[in-house]
C-alpha cells in the first residue's frame, strides 16, 4: 500500500440499520467462547480476541487481511444470538410499530384514503429533503394509526400493547417476547413502511430486534499490557464477554430442554447485557459495573459529550509542526513579525519540494543537517522518510533529485500561524513573519496584544507552520496580521499602539521642542532618513524643531485628515493637511488600539501595508520620544491643589447632609413614595442617588481642575492608561459601595456590621467610603470595599462559562452560513437566510465603521 | 446586485445630494466615488459570514456584565440587561424575565404630563385588593364581603358591572352579588376550607386596566412623554384609543411575533440586542445582529439558538450530532435512512476534507485525457 497515493472524496454518508444479512457479510468470525486467551497467553480461536478481527500486537499478522499492526484496519466479528433481543435505543420505535400496525396481517391501521393523503405529504417532504417535517409526519401518522380498534384489512381485533420500560412489551396481559415482536414486524410490507417515511432498504423494523450482534474489531477495543505483564482488557471486551457467556448458557439450556422460567430469566439477562453494551446510562436499567465498581464505558458513552468521539476526536484535530511557549514583548520588532526561539526553529520545519531551481539551495540545508539552518528529514519521491544525520548526509545529498521533499528549519520571513486561546474570534489566530531571536520565548510587538487579548504575565501562545504550498499561500494572503488590521466586528482598526508610545506621541505632538540633534536622533530611531524641513525657529545658532514637524515627516505628503475630540470639556481639533499636522495632538483616539482613527484613515486611503507601516513607525517614534524624555509618576501626583480639596470636602459634607435630610423625611413619613416602591425603598433609592451624585461631582471637578502638568492626568487625557476618575478615587474619595444596585445591606440582624447600632440607615453604616485610596480606607470602609470587589470576582467567574456556552451555540447555529456567488447568504441546505448580508452585502472589515464613507 | 448598483444606487445618491449647492461635475464625482467605494466594500463569495457574525456577538460576551438590573436615575424601572438578556433573547424564551413595553401616546396628549399620567393610570393593571376598602369573611353565609373604596374606583375609571364581569371570568365556581357599597362573593359549592383561599385569591385578582401591566411610569423621550411599563400585553394595549400603537414597542419577542408577525419579531430581536450592546458600550455592527435575527426567524417561527431550535433544523446529521445529544440524532437518522450530503462545515472537518466555505469552496475543472487515465489504471491493478 505504501507509496500508492489514492485520492478519493467522500460524497455522502448514508445512515441506516444493520441487517442480520449485513452482519453475516461483514463479520469475519462467529464468537462462541467467552475465553480470551489460552494458558499460553495466545488468543483463543472464536474468542473475543480472535486475530481475524484485527491486530494490536506488533509482529503479528491479521488472519483476515494479512496486514500488520499499522496496515490492518480491524474486522468485525459477530455473535449468533440464541434468542433475539430488542435494541434498547429503538424500543420506542418498536412500541410505535406494534401499536400502529396490525399484528395479524402486518398492514398499517389506516384506511386507504388516509394512507393516500399521508403518503403524498411524506413523499413531498422526502423530495424536498425537509427532515423536520418528515419526522413530524412520522409521528402524526403513528398516532393516527394507533386509534384503530379493528384492522381495516384483515378485520382482526387489535391488542392493546404496553411497554414497560425499557424493553418489556405486553399484548394485553401477555408478555410479548422479542421472537413474537420480530414475527409481527417482519409481516409489515415495504409499501406501508414508505408511508410512514421509513426507508425499507435501509431500515426494516425487524432489524431493531437483534438476532446477530456485530462484534467491534479488536483495534477498537485494544487491551493494555500493564507493567506487571498482566493484560487489562477494554470495557467493551468485558461487556462482550458477558454477552457471549450468557448467550452460550442460554443456548445450552435451550438444547437441554430446560424449564421455560430458566430460559426466560437468561433471556432477560442477555437483554440486559446487550442493552448496556450499547448504552450504559439508560434510565431504569441498572448501570453495568467493572469489578472495581467503576461504571463501564460502553458504546454510547464513547460518543457523548465534550470528551466523546464527536467533539474530542472528530470535530477536534491534533496537529504536528506546532510549538507553544511563554510570550514576552519586544517593541522593536515589526507588528507582523514574531520572535521565534532557535530551539523551536530547529524542530518545527517547513517541507520544501525539490525542483531544479532550488536543489542547490536545499542542498545547503542538508549539508548543515541538525545545525541551524539545516534540515531534519527528507522524503523520497515515493514518500519514504529519511533522517538526516552525519552518516546519511552524504548519501542523501547524492540521491537528492527533483520531486523529493526536504524538511528544512525555519528561516526569517517564513510564514507562521500564531494563536492564543480562547480563540473567541478569527483574529485569535493570525499569520506572522518569523524572525529568529535568542531566548526561549515567543516575542510579539505589544501593539498586537489586543486581538489576541494577551498580556505578558505568563501567557502562553501556540505557533503553527503550514505544511502545504496552498496553506502557506493562504496564510500569507489572507491571515497575515497586516490584512487583519480592521476587525469585522465594527469596522475599525483593532490593532494600534498601547501605553508608552501613545504617551510619547502625545507629548511629542503636543508640546515638545527639540534641537536639530535631538530631532535627528528620534527620527533615526524611528527609521526615518529623510531630510528635515526648515526649522521652526533659530535661537543662539541652534535650530529648533517642534514635535508636530517631526511627526509630520512620517505622513504621506498628500494626506488630509480632520477630526476632533473633547478633552476635559474643551473641543480639540485635529487637522492634517497635505501631510502636515497643523492642529491638535495625538491621543489614543487616533493611534490607539480598538478604533484608532488615523490608522483606519491610513488603511482606507493607502492600504493595509501602509497602515501597518504607520503603526510600526509611530511605535518607534513614540518610544524614541519617551526614551529621550524619561517619565515617571510619584505620590506627589495624587496631591490635588488645596482649592480642589476644599471643593471635594464640601461636596462630601453636602451629600452627607442630603442623606440626613432624606432619612429625616423618611422617619417622619413625609417622603413621597416613587411609583411602585415602598417608603423605605424610596429613601434607599434617593440616598443612593445622592451619594452617587457626589462621586460624579467630584469626578467632574477633578476632570475640570486637574492640571495637565500632573503626570497622572496627562496619562489619562492622552488615553495611555487610566481615567481621571481614577485620580478622583485616589485623592478624592471612593464613594458609595453598591452591591447589585443597592447600598450594602447584608450582614447581621438589622445592621451591616456590629460596629453600628441596629437600624442605622446612615451613609457610613451602609457602605459609604469617605476616604480616598491615597489617604487610605479605615477598616470598616475596607471591608465594604472588599465586599464589592468579591462580588465582581464572582460575577466574572460566572460569566466566563455562560458566555462560552452562548458562543458555542451561536457558532453551531451559524457556522454553515456563507455568502454565495449570487451574494445571498444561505445555510448548508441551500436555504436563503438573507438576500444580502445585512441588507447591503457590505463587508464590515472593509467598511468605515459599518458605513461607506467617501470623505 | 450589479443591476442595483447601476440603477437604484445612483438615484438614491442623487436624491441625497440634489439640494446641495455643489456643481454638477462635483455631484457626478461623488456619485462615481460612492459606487466605487461601495463595490470595493462588497463581501467576497464564500465568506463564512455566519461564523464572523457569531464571533462578533460571542467574543464581547466575556466583557459584558452579568448584572441583571440597571438603574437609570432613581425612578425608572429595572429591566434585565447585559449577558443574561442577550442569552434570553437568543434562547427565544417564551417569557422574558422582565417583560416591558414602551407605550407611546397620541400626539395631542404627549406633551401634557397630567394627561399622560391619566393614561398611565388607565393602563396599569388593577387588582381587587387595590380598590377594596376592606375584604372580610362572612362565615355564617360562607361568603366574602368586599367593601369598595369609592374614590379608588372612580380614579381608576371602573364600575361595578365591569368588576363583577372580570371576577366571574377570572375565578371559576363563584357567584357575585352587587350591593350598595361593595359586592359579596359566594361560592357555588360552599366549602369552609376553601373560603380562606378564595379571600386571598380575590385580593390579587385582576379587575381593570391592562392585564399583566403591573407598573407604569411616564418618562420623557425625545421631548415627548411616553409610558414605560413593567409587564407586556400588546394585544390589549392596541385597543386603548389614546395610545399611539404604531410607536409602541414591547420586549417580549414571542408576543410581538404572535400579535404583529414574524417580521416585527425579527426587528424586535435586532433592536433588543442592539440596545443591550449599546448600553454596555460594546461596538458591534448591526449587520451581524440582523443575520442572527434572520437565522432565528427564517422558518417563520421564532427559533432559539438552542438544541431544540436552530440546531434541530439542520439538514446534516453529523452537524447535529456534534452539537448536543448525538445518540438521538443518529438513531433518528438511521430509521429514515437519512443521507448526509456533507454540505456543512463540521462533517467535512470530521472526514478530513476541505470545508465548503471560503477558500475551500472553489473547485478546479480539469480536462483529463481519458485514454491516458485508462492506461494508468491498468498499471495500478
Amino acid at each position: 500500500m505504501d507509496g500508492e497515493r489514492i485520492t478519493k472524496k467522500i460524497g455522502r454518508i448514508k445512515f441506516g440499520l444493520v441487517s442480520p444479512g449485513l452482519v453475516k457479510k461483514i463479520g469475519t468470525v462467529n464468537i462462541i467462547t467467552p475465553e480470551l486467551y489460552d494458558a499460553d497467553g495466545y488468543p483463543v480461536e472464536k474468542g473475543l480476541m480472535d486475530p481475524s478481527m484485527g491486530i494490536i500486537d506488533p509482529g503479528l499478522r491479521c488472519k483476515t487481511c494479512g496486514g500488520g499492526l499499522k496496515t490492518c484496519p480491524g474486522h468485525f466479528g459477530y455473535i449468533q444470538l440464541s434468542k433475539p433481543v430488542i435494541l434498547t435505543t429503538y424500543a420506542s420505535y418498536v412500541y410505535d410499530f406494534l401499536r400502529s400496525f396490525c399484528g395479524g396481517c402486518g398492514r398499517i391501521l389506516l384506511p386507504q384514503n388516509k394512507i393516500d393523503s399521508f403518503s403524498e405529504k411524506v413523499s413531498k417532504a422526502k423530495r424536498e429533503n425537509n427532515l423536520s417535517e418528515l419526522r413530524g409526519l412520522t409521528k402524526t401518522i403513528f398516532t393516527a394509526a394507533r386509534k384503530a380498534k379493528v384492522c381495516p384489512y384483515c378485520e382482526s381485533n387489535i391488542d392493546t400493547i404496553k411497554l414497560e420500560k425499557p424493553t418489556t412489551f405486553f399484548a394485553g396481559d401477555k408478555r410479548l417476547w422479542p421472537i413474537e415482536i420480530r414475527e409481527r414486524l417482519e409481516k409489515i410490507p415495504d409499501d406501508d413502511l414508505e408511508i410512514i417515511g421509513f426507508d425499507p432498504n435501509e431500515a426494516r423494523p425487524e432489524w431493531m430486534i437483534l438476532t446477530m450482534l456485530l462484534v467491534p474489531p479488536i483495534t477498537m477495543r485494544p487491551s493494555i499490557t500493564l507493567e506487571s505483564g498482566e493484560r487489562s482488557e477494554d470495557d467493551l471486551t468485558h461487556k462482550l464477554s458477558d454477552i457471549v457467556r450468557v448467550n452460550q448458557r442460554l443456548l445450552e439450556n435451550i438444547n437441554a430442554g430446560a424449564p421455560e422460567i430458566i430460559i426466560e430469566d437468561l433471556w432477560d439477562l442477555l437483554q440486559y447485557h446487550i442493552s448496556t453494551f450499547f448504552d450504559n446510562s439508560i434510565a431504569q436499567v441498572p448501570v453495568a459495573r467493572h469489578k472495581s465498581n467503576r461504571p463501564l464505558k460502553t458504546l454510547a458513552e464513547r460518543l457523548k459529550g465534550k470528551e466523546g468521539r464527536f467533539r474530542y476526536n472528530l470535530a477536534g484535530k491534533r496537529v504536528n509542526f506546532c510549538a507553544r511557549s511563554v510570550i514576552s514583548p519586544d517593541p522593536f520588532i515589526e507588528i507582523d513579525e514574531i520572535g521565534v526561539p532557535k530551539s523551536v526553529a530547529l524542530e518545527v520545519t517547513i517541507p520544501e519540494t525539490v525542483t531544479e531551481w532550488n536543489i542547490k539551495w536545499l542542498k545547503n540545508f542538508i549539508m548543515n543537517g541538525g545545525k541551524y539552518p539545516g534540515a531534519n528529514y527528507v522524503y523520497t519521491e515515493d514518500g519514504k522518510r529519511k533522517k538526516i544525520t552525519e552518516e546519511t548526509k552524504e548519501q542523501i545529498l547524492e540521491e537528492l533529485a527533483p520531486g523529493w521533499v526536504v524538511e528544512r528549519h525555519l528561516l526569517d520571513n517564513d510564514i507562521a500561524l500564531f494563536n492564543r486561546q480562547p480563540s473567541l474570534h478569527r483574529l485569535s489566530m493570525m499569520a506572522h513573519r518569523v524572525k529568529l531571536l535568542p531566548g526561549k520565548t515567543f516575542r510579539i510587538n505589544p501593539a498586537v496584544v489586543t486581538p489576541y487579548n494577551a498580556d505578558f504575565d505568563g501567557d502562553e501562545m501556540n505557533l503553527h507552520i503550514a505544511q502545504t504550498e496552498e496553506s502557506r499561500a493562504e496564510a500569507e494572503k489572507l491571515l497575515l496580521l497586516t490584512n487583519q488590521l480592521i476587525t469585522p466586528r465594527y469596522g475599525l482598526s483593532i490593532i494600534g499602539l498601547k501605553q508608552d508610545p501613545i504617551f510619547g506621541l502625545y507629548l511629542l505632538t503636543k508640546e515638545l521642542l527639540f534641537t536639530k540633534d535631538d530631532a535627528t536622533d528620534i527620527l533615526l530611531a524611528a527609521g526615518i532618513e529623510e531630510k528635515l524641513p526648515s526649522p521652526l525657529k533659530k535661537d543662539k545658532g541652534l535650530e529648533y524643531y517642534d514635535g508636530k514637524q517631526i511627526f509630520s515627516m512620517i505622513l504621506p505628503k498628500d494626506m488630509n485628515f480632520i477630526s476632533e475630540q473633547v478633552i476635559s470639556g474643551k473641543k480639540v481639533d485635529f487637522v492634517i493637511k497635505d501631510g502636515i499636522l497643523k492642529e491638535g495632538y495625538l491621543t489614543k483616539k487616533y493611534i490607539g488600539a480598538e478604533g484608532g482613527l488615523l490608522i483606519h484613515h491610513m488603511f482606507k486611503h493607502y492600504g493595509s501595508k501602509e497602515a501597518k507601516k504607520l503603526i510600526d513607525t509611530l511605535n518607534l517614534l513614540g518610544l524614541a520620544t519617551i526614551r529621550k524624555l524619561g517619565y515617571s509618576l510619584s505620590f506627589y501626583n495624587l496631591d490635588l491643589p488645596d482649592r480642589v480639596k476644599e471643593k471635594i470636602n464640601s461636596i462630601t459634607d453636602e451629600s452627607l447632609k442630603e442623606v440626613d435630610k432624606i432619612l429625616k423625611s423618611y422617619e417622619t413619613g413625609k417622603i413621597a413614595p416613587l411609583p411602585g416602591k415602598s417608603l423605605l425603598d424610596t429613601a434607599e433609592a434617593k440616598i443612593l442617588q445622592a451619594l452617587n451624585n457626589a462621586r460624579n461631582e467630584v469626578g467632574k471637578i477633578v476632570e475640570k481642575e486637574a492640571l495637565d502638568s500632573n503626570e497622572l492626568v496627562a496619562m489619562a487625557r492622552s488615553g495611555t492608561q487610566g481615567q481621571v476618575l481614577n485620580l478622583a478615587l485616589m485623592s478624592g474619595f471612593v464613594g458609595q459601595q453598591a452591591l447589585r444596585g443597592e447600598r450594602i445591606s447584608l450582614g447581621y440582624t438589622n445592621r451591616t456590621l456590629p460596629h453600628f447600632e441596629k437600624g442605622d440607615l446612615g451613609a457610613r453604616a451602609h457602605g459609604f467610603v469617605g476616604n480616598g485610596y491615597a489617604r487610605g480606607l479605615d477598616p470598616i470602609e475596607l471591608f465594604f470595599n472588599a465586599m464589592v470587589g468579591r462580588d465582581s470576582l464572582m460575577d466574572t467567574a460566572m460569566r466566563t462559562p455562560k458566555s462560552g456556552y452562548m458562543q458555542r451555540r451561536l457558532i453551531n447555529a451559524l457556522q454553515d452560513l456563507k455568502v454565495n456567488y449570487d451574494a445571498t447568504v444561505r445555510d448548508s441546505g441551500g436555504k436563503i437566510v438573507q438576500f444580502r448580508f445585512g441588507g447591503d452585502n457590505v463587508d464590515v472589515s472593509k467598511s468605515d465603521r459599518g458605513d461607506i464613507n467617501i470623505k | 446586485m450589479e443591476s442595483w448598483i447601476k440603477s437604484k444606487l445612483p438615484e438614491e445618491i442623487e436624491k441625497k445630494i440634489f439640494r446641495s449647492s455643489l456643481s454638477a461635475a462635483k455631484k457626478q464625482e461623488i456619485k462615481k466615488e460612492t459606487i466605487d467605494q461601495y463595490k470595493k466594500a462588497q463581501l467576497n463569495p464564500g465568506e463564512a459570514i455566519g461564523i464572523v457574525s457569531a464571533q462578533s456577538l460571542g467574543e464581547p460576551g466575556t466583557q459584558m456584565t452579568m448584572r441583571t438590573f440597571h438603574f437609570v436615575g432613581v425612578a425608572e424601572l429595572n429591566v434585565t440587561l447585559g449577558l443574561p438578556r442577550i442569552i434570553e433573547i437568543l434562547d427565544a424564551r417564551k417569557e422574558p424575565k422582565t417583560p416591558a413595553m414602551m407605550v407611546a401616546v397620541k400626539k395631542k396628549y404627549s406633551q401634557n404630563k397630567a394627561k399622560v399620567d391619566k393614561i398611565a393610570n388607565k393602563i396599569q393593571q388593577v387588582s381587587l385588593g387595590e380598590i377594596a376598602e376592606e375584604i372580610f369573611l362572612d362565615l355564617a353565609n360562607l361568603s366574602v364581603i368586599i367593601n369598595f373604596n369609592e374614590k379608588a374606583i372612580k380614579d381608576r375609571e371602573l364600575n361595578y358591572e365591569g368588576i363583577t364581569e372580570s371576577l366571574l371570568k377570572e375565578i371559576k365556581g363563584i357567584d357575585v352579588k352587587e350591593r350598595k357599597k361593595g359586592i359579596t362573593v359566594f361560592m357555588k359549592v360552599p366549602e369552609m376550607k376553601k373560603l380562606y383561599r378564595l379571600k386571598e385569591k380575590l385580593k390579587s385578582v385582576y379587575v381593570g386596566g391592562i392585564k399583566g401591566v403591573t407598573h407604569t411610569l411616564p418618562v420623557i423621550r425625545d421631548g415627548e412623554y411616553i409610558i414605560q411599563t413593567y409587564g407586556s400585553n400588546l394585544k390589549d394595549i392596541m385597543e386603548i384609543k389614546e395610545v399611539d400603537f404604531l410607536k409602541t414597542t414591547s420586549n417580549n419577542i414571542h408576543e410581538v411575533a404572535s400579535v404583529l408577525g414574524i417580521e416585527a419579531a425579527r426587528q424586535t430581536v435586532v433592536n433588543e440586542i442592539m440596545a443591550v450592546l449599546n448600553e454596555q458600550g460594546i461596538p458591534v455592527d448591526i449587520r451581524h445582529v440582523t443575520l442572527i435575527a434572520d437565522t432565528m426567524c427564517k422558518t417563520g417561527n421564532l427559533l432559539g439558538i438552542t438544541r431544540f431550535g436552530i440546531a434541530s433544523q439542520k439538514s446534516s446529521i453529523l452537524a447535529r450530532a456534534s452539537f448536543e445529544i448525538p445518540l438521538r440524532h443518529l438513531i433518528e437518522a438511521s430509521t429514515v435512512g437519512e443521507t448526509d450530503q456533507l454540505t456543512s462545515v463540521v462533517e467535512n472537518i470530521m472526514i478530513n476534507q476541505p470545508v465548503p466555505v471560503g477558500t475551500g469552496l472553489p473547485g478546479l475543472v480539469v480536462k483529463i485525457d481519458k485514454t491516458k487515465k485508462k492506461t494508468k489504471k491498468v498499471k495500478k491493478k
